[in-house]
């Protein structure tokens, strides 16, 4: 059977319960696509096809016994590999984790398998999660799959790209300053960075814990949804986890107040500012109202983060140190005193920049000087944007403010990588839901609207973008042939 | 050379916990094959999270209390980072006082006697690192240590003091005293092999103070101290300047070294721990851990003197073990005689026991329960039995376990109150001692020596009191 990996989750849960067809055909199917277009993408560190196809069959025989298989019951589904799967290898693209296979599941996994998900394999990203293009990924950059000479966006990149190609009906990537929206936004899917503590963050690999979260992407709201509600909750093994209520598709939209921010709008590309004005005459359809405002502490946002994700890098990958786990390395030729210094070098260039900017910043005499005036920004750009959030429902802006680019386009210049950054580190920030959705093309690329809501909100961004999804019909799938 | 000025930085485990600070783990690592007690959190693989434990909090902030210190109304944790092959995150999960938080106790003072207090600058929760077997040799030349991370993630509670000590003798006061608050809170069980660890500051003179690491019993420390204050002497006497330095503790040379200078250049980077947000404890906290929190020292102390009567030097002497005062209180339980319990027990009884007080147990697993003590008291108390019987006894009790009116029955050793029985004694006490029984005439002490022959002659059954008054008696009849 063709034309199953094109299908959305809840078709595919649907189509293995009715019995269209079975859960072993449509990964095949999978499968095959992987096998067409991986070599042109590459968005798998690391594949498990044998246990899919395994899984798989399991799935069947449930369904001939006529037992439960989950609300994911044989779904595709790609891991960004940065989260813990037990028995698979979990690289974060590194190479101090080039041979560690976890032997724990993380919290979503277990939530996921035990919904009858099927783990494909682990797909590519910046090395720890620090890009935003997987241009710094040990195991070279994956491609976009609307221009290949492109970047996929990061550092999800992996899970953007797979998804939009069909090589896994649905990710799981992590969000610490857009990773989940940007690579959405470039690659035409949809993308949300959940409310810091709607899932469990235990079994995922911390590049800088008080920014980041597990989060879904999907060719379609509903699928959106679907994960969503399996992920979230609170988890005993992670102190920073909430529960939090079921999210619903719902066909009747309330009446929100939207507001365009100006900040994020404003000095863009063309092609992306005329798009996302364009979408906010939609919101009027919709029965939405939506004016233009401004964010008066944006300015720190990018520098706040920046300080701050780099301090808890410098700290979380300190434990890479190759004595427990990690790469072969021949042991003779390391003393005691060089031994951390000389196994430390094997972390990639950005990695060891932000480690290094992170050891600074939280180093004796620059402490308050900026790791504290980070925070203090940040706790200030929280209040403003929830002080906002008071007034309106949403608050929008291009998910990233330039299209997708050409390798190389940037990988010079630090902080011109880090500008890419500028919209989406906000809601990291302030710790609030953020969606990414496709709402468009300029020059064959994809440009993605963000929409942000208060605290445990992801509701209102799921009903406005269902409703945008419907009235928006963008093409959603690349050609690769 | 006088104006020592010691400071303390002392760790004690909370050994009462049954797991980790961080996860579910066992608490007491102790005798179990290396690397068997560890899980993904306690070895810091990647994607894990502390999940602190909530009865870690408890004990810290009754170890607060105890010495003295105020308890913020919101506590959090700091990461302190270091590289080092038995810290699995290379981060320790502690407490810092900075930037208006403090730790689980700030600013306390302890009372060492009467006239001196010792001020405590802070207590705070932390996580024990592994342990690292070193091979035999240098550390620079060796070519591999063995990592045992069953210790890693085991509950410390960090205490540090304020250099208000002059004198090791002190520190030692000190240390005895703070053994004890910890046993009765129950927090610690400092027999434990290395459940309490020391570092020492020492300066002299105002000069530079010099840090010694590795104290890994507070019996050491003293020595630790005064091998510091006899080389500072010395090199103070040769006008050889104090560096500013850590100094590590070899407990077989009994010596302290310079550590390699590396150590002292750390910036340990704290910043607060993500992954715990901060816990509120909130007032109620505190004043709901005071009233049902476990008795001190002190207090028992009081307790002893007020509600038993006893003097405060037997006080003194039971409360300091605190295992014989359980038991003490346990033997009061089935007979109250709290005066002649408590003279049985700090002598005959902890005679007997006080070469073996090195092992953590040795009042659990000996064979004499208080209800024994119980028996054997009120049975002196009743003249059943004489002292010097009891005495015997008791070490058959040590021996069998057997209840002491079994052993008395067993071997026929009530005391004899016969006057008859007694009377055919002292006769033939005085018929061999003659020479004894002229000079008792004149000479009150050699009454008593008569009275140690007739003991003796009953093999100790002999009532004294009635014996005593034969032997006088018949020393006033003219033909004696």
């Amino acid at each position: 059977m063709s034309g199953l990996h094109n299908l959305l989750a809840h078709e595919v849960v649907e189509g293995i319960k009715e019995g269209l067809f079975t859960a072993e055909e449509y990964v095949s199917t999978v499968i095959k696509t992987i096998e067409d277009v991986e070599s042109k993408l590459n968005s798998f560190i690391t594949l498990d096809t044998e246990r899919a196809l395994s899984s798989a069959k399991l799935i069947d025989r449930k369904i001939k016994e006529n037992e439960d298989i989950g609300y994911l019951g044989g779904v595709a589904v790609g891991i960004k590999d940065n989260i813990s799967t037990k028995d698979i290898r979990t690289t974060c693209a590194s190479k101090m984790l080039e041979d560690y296979v976890p032997s724990y599941d993380a919290t979503v996994i277990r939530n996921l398998k035990q919904n009858g998900a099927i783990i494909l394999g682990k797909l590519n990203l910046d090395e720890f999660g620090m890009g935003s293009t997987t241009e710094y990924s040990r195991y070279h950059p994956t491609h976009n799959p609307w221009n290949l000479d492109y970047v996929p966006g990061g550092s999800s990149g992996g899970c953007g790209a797979a998804v939009a190609a069909g090589e896994c009906t649905v990710s799981l990537g992590s969000d610490t300053g857009g990773s989940i929206r940007c690579p959405a936004s470039f690659c035409s899917v949809v993308g949300l960075k959940p409310t810091y503590g709607r899932v469990s963050r235990y079994g995922l690999i911390s590049y800088a814990n008080s920014l980041e979260q597990i989060g879904p992407i999907c060719r379609s709201v509903k699928d959106i949804v679907l994960i969503m509600n399996i992920i979230s909750g609170k988890d005993n093994s992670d102190n920073t986890s909430m529960s939090s209520s079921q999210i619903t598709i719902n066909n009747k939209l309330d009446k929100f107040d939207i507001a365009i921010v100006k900040e994020l709008i404003n000095g863009g590309d063309h092609g992306v500012t005329g798009t996302i004005y364009s979408t906010s005459d939609k919101f009027k359809e919709i029965g939405c109202t939506c004016d233009e405002i401004s964010i008066k502490n944006l300015h720190y946002a990018l520098p706040s983060y920046y300080t701050l994700a780099s301090a808890e890098a410098s700290s979380n990958l300190a434990r890479y140190d190759n004595i427990r786990y990690g790469f072969h390395l021949p042991i003779e030729e390391y003393k005691w005193d060089t031994y951390f210094s000389n196994v430390r070098k094997n972390f990639g260039e950005e990695v060891k920049r932000r480690i290094l900017i992170g050891s600074y910043v939280l180093s004796s005499g620059y402490y308050s000087k900026y790791y504290l005036k980070a925070r203090s920004l940040r706790s200030l750009l929280k209040l403003e944007l929830l002080k906002l959030f008071k007034k309106y429902d949403l608050l929008i802006g291009p998910t990233m403010p330039i299209l997708p680019f050409k390798f190389g386009e940037k990988i010079d210049d630090p902080i011109k990588m880090y500008l890419v950054d500028i919209n989406t580190v906000i809601a990291n920030l302030a710790g609030i839901p953020a969606i990414s959705l496709p709402v468009g093309f300029s020059n064959g690329l994809p440009i993605g609207l963000q929409m942000m809501a208060a605290p445990f909100e992801e509701q209102k961004l799921i009903d406005v973008s269902y409703a945008l999804e419907k009235t928006i019909n963008i093409q959603r799938r690349p050609s690769l042939t | 050379m006088s104006l020592v000025m010691i400071g303390l930085e002392i760790h004690a485990q909370i050994t009462v916990l049954e797991t980790k600070l961080f996860c579910s783990c066992r608490g007491n690592y102790r005798d179990l094959r290396p690397n068997t007690n560890i899980c993904e959190t306690c070895c810091g693989l990647p994607g894990t999270l502390p999940i602190i434990n909530k009865k870690a909090i408890e004990y810290s902030t009754m170890t607060s209390i105890a010495l003295g210190c105020k308890v913020p109304d919101k506590i959090m944790f700091y990461r302190k980072n270091y590289f080092y092959p038995d810290l699995p995150k290379n981060f320790q999960i502690t407490q810092y006082n900075v930037y208006g938080f403090s730790s689980i106790g700030v600013e306390g003072s302890f009372e060492l006697d009467d006239s001196k207090k010792i001020r405590i600058s802070r207590i705070q929760l932390e996580e024990d690192p592994g342990r690292i077997n070193y091979l035999e040799g240098d550390m620079n030349v060796r070519n591999s240590a063995l990592i045992d991370y069953n210790r890693a993630g085991v509950a410390l509670i960090e205490i540090v003091t304020e250099p208000d000590f002059t004198n090791p003798k002190e520190v030692r006061l000190f240390l005895n005293k703070l053994s004890l608050t910890l046993e009765h809170l129950g927090v610690c069980n400092t027999l434990m092999e290395g459940s309490v660890r020391c570092d020492v500051n020492v300066s002299m003179k105002g000069g530079n103070k010099v840090e010694i690491k590795n104290i890994n019993s507070f019996k050491e420390v003293e020595k630790a101290i005064n091998y510091e204050i006899t080389r500072q002497t010395s090199m103070y006497n040769r006008n050889i300047k104090i560096e500013s330095e850590t100094r590590h503790w070899d407990d077989k040379k009994k010596i302290t070294y310079k550590s390699r200078s590396k150590e002292e250049e750390h910036d340990y980077r704290y910043f607060p721990e993500p992954d715990i947000p901060i816990i509120v404890l909130g007032h109620n906290f505190v004043s709901n851990l005071k009233v049902h929190m476990p008795e001190l020292p002190s207090q028992r102390f009081d307790r002893f003197v007020s509600k038993y009567k006893l003097s405060e030097h037997i006080s003194d002497i039971l409360i300091n073990d605190k295992k014989l005062a359980d038991f003490f209180e346990s033997t009061l339980k089935i007979y109250f005689s709290p005066v002649e319990i408590a003279n049985f027990l700090i002598t005959e009884f902890k005679s007997m026991i006080e070469y073996d007080s090195d092992s953590t147990d040795y009042l659990r697993n000996m064979k004499v329960k208080p209800e024994h003590i119980a028996e054997l008291v009120k049975m002196i108390e009743g003249n059943k039995i004489s002292r010097i019987t009891a005495k015997d006894i008791l070490v058959k009790i040590f021996e069998s376990g057997l209840l002491p009116s079994e052993i008395v029955n067993n071997t026929n050793s009530f005391k004899i109150a016969d006057e008859k029985i007694l009377m055919d004694a002292v006769e033939s006490v005085f018929d061999t001692e003659k020479s004894a029984v002229e000079d008792a005439k004149t000479n009150h002490e050699t009454i008593n020596f008569l009275l140690g022959k007739v003991m003796k002659f009953t093999n100790g059954r002999a009532d004294p009191k009635i014996t005593m008054r034969l032997i006088n008696n018949k020393l006033k009849k003219p033909n004696a």
